[in-house]
């Protein structure tokens, strides 16, 4: 298991440092050591980053690096690494509903609060309970002297309990819930148009302020959901409007959803947690919508000029808007000037990252627009060719380029005099590019 | 905001949601703590010291703060233990808990202050407040000085019983903590019973921890049977999977991998209750359960619907593991890898997901590369060749040089890329980027030996890349291209007396590959070369304080100057070639690492022995035996076996079963392709060659063949093997000749020799008939066939030759080449060279034979039966074997299965015994019966062999006699050819050639061998 937790700044100092086992050397010297081994052959190695585990000195660090922060797990032993890396995220994110964002400030003006947080979330290296909801509780750096019996024997019960993500007890004038789907479309598409990969990964973000403990149940239009109540004769609305259902290639949850109920009769169910919260993560590949196209145009003019052409096409209902509209087009190292003509936006040659970003606030649906560009190069004798990384995108589209649709999410709650009727819902859906890129 | 426009509503109400935002509480809003990371002034302690014991509580908390801070920067704040343990009685608990953590850093250097402490915990392990008490309890644990764990057993007895259950699962994770520091008191006082009745908890947060605790005490005692896992706690296990916390179901998880179920049944049962964890938005938890199902999988028979669900199953979350967080995907790939190689059918269509991204991190991207290479295939290698194009342009050097690499190995894996591969290897040399040249040139020297005589016709194009090459491994892959295709190559000597200037300077690998490549050029154009290659031999032997140089530097001079034509063959020997994947692992550790998916062997493809200290590592896991018979496989450890035993089912070698059974029956299971032929003709000349055919023992007359033209045969029965009376039986052979014309095969002239069938042999023993050693057709009209067998204590090779020539045969003479077991014509058993390992291919037994005539000599090898090889004193005594079982390390073990085997446990023993396999003792378990046998081979190698036959398996009803002891020796012949010998500091190491393990279900056998040191000793 995990024999001590370090953070260091981006200088390699060691803002945290918690020892759980002896193993690792001791809490005294022997971890100054190994400190100092991580700081010498990670933090200030002189190439990037080879890999996230390290082993020195028998010594295994499995680390990952928020800003410039560097978060570090030891050990001796064979941990089950996937679970230390998921932990090492998990703390970011305790320390993130805490205290907002991890810098170097933050952690130093925390470091109490951090310490008191390592201490119950692992204990003796092995995790605990970590849901920000439970630990909110009793953690508070302001001293549990006040709490009567019944409200101790809660803390714990929920720490401990099945539902460790929800608190009893919870009252709300209105009950109300928000659900954003929330995709992200990747694509790499080859200078033919060609599409090499797309998928999309989605999100399913909930805000719920329900009282008492609801029962929730989440439906969508998942092909495998659909396709068996067609069998009951309601074909018709397939036929009405086309592409009703989607194939989900896989997908996650929230752990409070009943797993072995989504396994047997995949419908989701739960009980939510109160406030912000994942309920879902899924990913599709078959019949995404791509939101836009871009046809690249490279031309090499002698050994001393470039003319890029690269075109945009939108390809969704017009009465929609995409907005954030971003399209970023790599130049060679030896740019030594560009001009350019486009036709919507505004477009800049930034010198400093090697490339030309295009920048359009708004553009409807089954548009077009391109931007022209000639670059001068200086003549090098460099026998290395350019190696034309690819023409990267981004934007926001107001749907979901997978086709998912929520159709319903009810709630019970039948100790609570509420009913499904009374609960205010909301639902949007924001499409982003993810790595959205085209070869040119 | 950010709920604008877009949102719609589910239902039709309209009302403008107003909803509470949490109140967003600064934690630890003093923004001046981080002051306490900068206060370096002198007397720093000094004035600690003055906060701590100051009376203002802020004071105190604020000089506790800094105390805190200066330790975590390294500064040895020791000197203020007594202060600070004093503010350790105080009701508040953040300051108690800084408190705390300072206890737990120093109080090993301060043993006799840190008992000031002990009765505030004893204290707080009563407090009212569960928080407190499990506060206690839990620092208490950590504090690792002896005097204070004495303190801590009634506490932490107390709280395992707790009725809280935050208390107990604190309590359970304090046994493991307990027993890190003193495992024998933690026995001692019970808290182990205690911790396997928390499995049973009602609150699944302690079954979880109390699972973590159990497994990693039992990491420590491999055989104490400690966790107990049968059908009804891993129903308790499974249960509380479902309701646990993510954590918690990682730790389940994990244990229930170490479970090996009864049967395929319950195999089964458990993985349908396993399957819905792979859509956890936890990784961990997926890959644990992965892993599971990989293990569990493993069992389950292949024509089962359910097994080709849960392959489909397996594969969208691998897939999933993909757009995690970067580490995250590098741990899944690193896991996918090895999952690939253990079943590639599971992701084969996913090749797509494995694309590199442009902006992936380099450990990222060379994972991808490596599984990319995996997956392809002839029905995507297009594409996969089209992204490796792709990647040889980018920036990254590791990564190009990789997907370079990546080509090459495309074309050795899909022959009818091959083309494809060498013209885009073409095209990036034609980029002249100096790596990129050097990573091509090697790849297509593997291409060269791979398909030979393909692609030769781009050597013109590499030559003109000489000069560019600066890495040692691209200069020696060009140097040995140019060696071996040096008659077509004009220039060849001047392009490798270019290389030889510096010839000093080069690293090893380029000097080696120099010095074979001359010889070979000068082989192939002696007259121009004379002068290049005594240049590089005198280079190599002369002036090179390599070992390894100057002795291949001998080796090449003696043999170019005693046979240049021996020389030929030696160095221009037609190269085996090379294998498809080059860079598997190999199978045991495959099957081990697939046992630690998630884990860091797993990361690092290595077993945890390789780079955890202690005990924890020696264990090896390894994957349950594979389905179809449905009999149970080895069960998990012995105790289990003991305790369900009967025990009136143990005869009456009651003393010694009772000590077999303690022993430890955890051997290592392995499989792998059969062991490769090898065919007649293939056999090193060189041995025959340097002894000259003088020293030939016996000679054979054979006279004119009748004038009929039908073939003659002579039928030669010879002893051989501490024989001495060979060379008389050879003697004899030509006067007895005309009687075995047209019989050959039958022995019939055994009589003659007074050898006679069924002398002191007993019925039943292994009797194969002769088979074709040299066929006529390379052997100039003369074949022979025959059969070795063992006759009266003695090993006879029984021949027959037949002459399908038109011409007489005369001046027959024989010699064998040296050989495993020493067996020679007659003469005394040779002491034998130990095998080196790179011969291990070819099975011991392996004979190779020369027999001369008067046309010319001819050679063939030959394999005789192992059984040849026992002799028939090899009966153990009982307690000899039961110490001798004992004594060896558990390393020379073997474990294979006998296939389509029928017989049951007694006729299996007689046919063995008819063979000198003697069964030393029997007893029967759980309806298998296990015979204990030992045997011995004529240099006085013991084997020792444990027999499982599990009786009647109603599905197959006939088999033959011979089939059953011929298939046993064959285990054993298999087993021997592992037997590699070598001495290092008097201890043997075993080369296990894990290839030569193989065979399917029916009998378990386990054999351990010994080595006789008499016969080995070193000279």
């Amino acid at each position: 298991m995990i024999g001590g937790l370090f953070i260091y700044n981006h200088k390699g100092e060691v803002l945290i440092s918690r020892v759980y086992r002896d193993d690792i050397g001791g809490p005294l010297n022997g971890v100054m050591i190994l400190l100092d081994a991580f700081r010498v052959n990670v933090i200030h190695a002189r190439q990037q980053v080879r890999s996230p585990v390290t082993n020195i000195a028998r010594t295994s660090f499995l680390h990952v690096k928020r800003s410039n922060i560097w978060l570090a797990a030891a050990t001796k032993q064979n941990v089950n690494a996937t679970m230390v890396f998921e932990f090492l995220y998990k703390m970011c994110d305790v320390m993130a509903a805490y205290f907002g964002k991890i810098s170097e400030e933050n952690v130093k003006n925390n470091f109490v609060l951090i310490y008191e947080l390592l201490d119950e979330i692992l204990d003796f290296g092995y995790p605990q309970n970590s849901e920000t909801g439970a630990l909110k509780t009793f953690i508070t750096q302001q001293g549990i002297k006040s709490q009567t019996k019944e409200e101790q024997s809660q803390i714990t019960s929920q720490v401990t309990g099945q539902i460790g993500w929800r608190r009893e007890g919870i009252k709300y004038r209105r009950n109300e819930l928000f659900l954003d789907v929330l995709e992200s479309v990747n694509l790499l598409m080859s200078p033919q148009g060609q599409v090499l990969s797309a998928h999309v990964s989605g999100r399913v973000v909930m805000k719920s302020y329900l009282s008492g403990m609801p029962e929730c149940k989440f439906g969508m239009n998942d092909k495998i959901v659909i396709d068996k109540q067609g069998k009951g004769g309601g074909s018709e609305d397939v036929a009405k409007s086309g592409k009703q259902s989607i194939a989900i290639d896989d997908c996650t949850f929230h752990q409070c959803v009943r797993l072995s109920k989504f396994d047997t009769e995949r419908s989701i169910s739960f009980i939510p947690p109160d406030g912000d919260y994942e309920l879902m993560r899924y990913r599709t590949t078959k019949d995404i919508i791509l939101p836009f196209r871009v046809i690249p145009l490279v031309r090499e003019v002698g050994r001393t000029r470039l003319e890029v052409k690269v075109v945009i096409k939108s390809n969704f209902k017009s009465s929609l808007l995409a907005q954030k509209i971003e399209v970023r087009i790599p130049t060679p190292l030896t740019t030594s000037g560009v001009q350019l003509i486009c036709m919507k936006g505004k477009a800049k040659y930034k010198a400093s990252e090697n490339a030309i970003v295009w920048k359009v606030k708004r553009m409807a649906g089954m548009k077009e627009s391109q931007i022209s560009a000639e670059i001068e190069l200086l003549p090098t004798n460099d026998k290395k060719k350019w190696a034309r990384p690819p023409i990267s995108m981004n934007f926001e589209v107001p749907f979901a380029p997978s086709g998912l649709k929520v159709r319903y999410l009810k709630v019970f709650e039948p100790k609570l005099n509420y009913s499904d009727h009374d609960v205010i819902k909301w639902v949007r859906y924001i499409g982003r590019s993810g790595i959205y890129e085209t070869r040119c | 905001d950010t709920w604008i426009s877009t949102q719609k509503k589910i239902h039709s109400q309209l009302s403008l949601p107003v909803y509470p935002l949490q109140e967003n509480r600064q934690f630890g809003s003093k923004m001046t703590d981080s002051k306490y990371f900068t206060t370096t002034k002198k007397g720093e302690i000094f004035e600690l010291k003055a906060e701590l014991n100051s009376d203002k509580k802020e004071k105190k908390k604020e000089a506790v703060k800094k105390v805190i801070a200066s330790m975590t920067v390294g500064k040895d704040v020791s000197a203020l233990f007594p202060d600070v343990v004093n503010c350790m009685q105080t009701d508040n608990l953040e300051l108690k808990k800084l408190v705390y953590l300072y206890l737990m850093n120093y109080a090993k250097s301060q043993p006799d202050m840190a008992i000031m402490a002990v009765n505030t915990f004893v204290k707080d392990c009563e407090d009212p407040n569960p928080l407190i008490r499990a506060l206690a309890v839990r620092t208490m644990g950590c504090i690792r000085v002896d005097k204070i764990t004495e303190y801590l057993c009634e506490p932490l007895r107390k709280c395992l019983k707790d009725e809280d259950p935050y208390v107990r699962k604190t309590a359970a994770v304090c046994v493991a903590k307990l027993h890190d520091i003193n495992a024998q008191l933690v026995e001692d006082q019970g808290f182990l019973d205690t911790l396997k009745d928390l499995i049973s908890d009602s609150n699944p947060m302690v079954v979880a921890n109390a699972v973590a605790a159990l497994s990693e005490i039992a990491e420590s005692h491999p055989n104490s049977n400690l966790l107990d896992l049968n059908p009804q706690t891993i129903n308790k296990l499974l249960t509380a999977l479902n309701e646990c916390t993510e954590w918690g179901q990682i730790f389940i998880l994990d244990c229930l991998a170490n479970y090996t179920p009864r049967d395929d049944r319950e195999s089964q049962s458990i993985c349908e209750r396993v399957t819905p964890r792979l859509s956890h938005a936890n990784s961990a938890v997926v890959l644990s359960a992965v892993k599971v199902l990989m293990k569990f999988m493993e069992m389950l028979p292949k024509d089962l619907d359910y097994y080709g669900t849960l392959l489909k199953k397996l594969a969208p979350p691998l897939v999933t593991l993909l757009s995690a967080e970067p580490e995250l995907q590098y741990v899944a790939l690193r896991n996918i890898n090895l999952i690939v190689q253990r079943r590639p059918e599971i992701l084969k269509h996913e090749m797509k997901v494995f694309f590199v991204k442009y902006n992936d991190p380099i450990y990222v991207k060379l994972e991808k590369l490596d599984i990319m290479i995996r997956l392809a295939s002839q029905a995507n290698i297009a594409q996969v060749l089209a992204e490796l194009k792709e990647y040889a342009t980018e920036v990254d050097v590791d990564f190009v040089r990789k997907a370079v690499r990546a080509i090459g190995r495309c074309a050795i894996k899909v022959e009818q890329s091959a083309e494809r591969c060498v013209s885009t290897l073409l095209d990036l040399i034609q980029t002249k980027v100096n790596y990129v040249v050097q990573e091509a040139i090697v790849v297509i020297k593997d291409i060269f030996r791979k398909y030979p005589n393909k692609y030769e016709s781009v050597i013109a194009t590499l030559c003109e890349n000489l000069d560019s090459l600066d890495e040692p491994e691209a200069r020696a892959a060009m140097i040995w291209i140019v060696g071996e295709y040096a008659e077509r190559i004009d220039n060849a000597d001047e392009l490798l007396e270019s290389f030889l200037e510096g010839f000093h300077d080069e690293s090893t690998q380029v000097q080696l590959q120099l010095l074979t490549a001359i010889v070979k050029l000068f082989l192939k154009k002696p007259t121009e070369t004379q002068e290049l290659v005594q240049q590089v031999l005198s280079l190599a032997t002369q002036d090179s304080d390599n070992p390894d140089l100057r002795d291949r530097g001998y080796i090449y001079w003696r043999l170019l100057s005693t046979d240049p034509v021996a020389a030929k063959e030696v160095v221009l020997a037609e190269k085996p070639l090379i294998s498809e994947e080059t860079d598997l692992i190999e199978p045991t550790l495959l099957e081990e690492l697939i046992c630690h998916i998630g884990t860091l062997a797993s990361v690092y493809h290595k077993p945890p022995s390789a780079f955890v200290e202690g005990s924890r590592g020696v264990q090896h896991k390894r994957l349950p035996g594979s389905a179809g018979s449905g009999e149970s496989v080895e069960s998990p450890d012995p105790g289990a076996a003991a305790t369900e035993t009967p025990p009136a089912v143990i005869p009456s070698q009651g003393d010694l079963l009772g000590d077999l059974l303690n022993l430890d029956l955890t051997p290592t299971t392995t499989t792998g392709p059969p062991p490769p032929t090898t065919s007649g003709m293939q056999m090193g000349a060189m041995d025959l060659l340097s002894g000259g055919l003088d020293s030939l023992v016996g000679l054979l007359h054979q006279g004119p063949p009748s004038l009929s033209a039908s073939p003659s045969t002579t039928t030669l029965g010879g002893d051989i093997g501490g024989n001495p009376a060979m060379g008389a039986a050879f003697g004899a052979a030509p006067a007895t000749m005309p009687a075995s014309f047209n019989a050959p095969g039958s022995g019939g002239l055994d009589d003659l020799f007074d050898l006679g069938g069924g002398v002191g042999m007993p019925m039943g023993a292994l009797n194969p008939p002769k088979a074709v050693w040299l066929p006529a057709m390379k052997a100039k009209g003369l074949e022979i066939s025959g059969v070795f067998v063992r006759r009266a204590g003695v090993i006879q090779m029984e021949m027959t030759l037949t002459n399908k020539a038109m011409s007489v045969m005369t001046d027959f003479a024989i010699q064998f080449n040296r050989n495993s077991f020493g067996l020679a014509p007659a003469g005394p058993l040779q002491i034998l060279t130990p095998l080196s390992p790179n011969q291990s291919i070819e099975p011991l037994n392996n004979l190779q034979v020369a027999v001369k005539n008067n046309i010319d000599v001819f050679y063939f090898s030959c394999q005789y039966p192992i059984s040849m090889l026992f002799v028939e004193d090899g009966k153990m005594e009982r307690q000899v074997f039961l110490a001798t079982w004992k004594d060896i390390p558990n390393d020379n073990e073997s474990q294979f299965q006998i296939k389509d085997c029928h017989l049951n446990s007694d006729a299996a023993s007689n046919k063995l015994q008819s063979s000198n396999i003697f069964t030393i003792a029997k007893r029967t378990v759980e309806g298998q019966d296990m015979l204990y046998q030992s045997m011995k081979l004529t240099n006085g190698i013991w084997v020792l062999a444990e027999l499982r036959v599990q009786a009647g398996n109603p599905n197959y009803t006939v088999s033959s006699v011979a089939l059953a002891v011929r298939s046993l020796l064959c285990c054993v012949l298999l087993l021997t050819s592992c037997i590699s010998v070598y001495f290092e500091d008097q201890h043997f190491v075993l080369i296990h050639n894990q290839s030569c393990l193989n065979s399917p279900t029916f009998i378990l056998g386990r054999w351990k061998y010994l080595m006789v040191i008499q016969v080995y000793r070193k000279h």
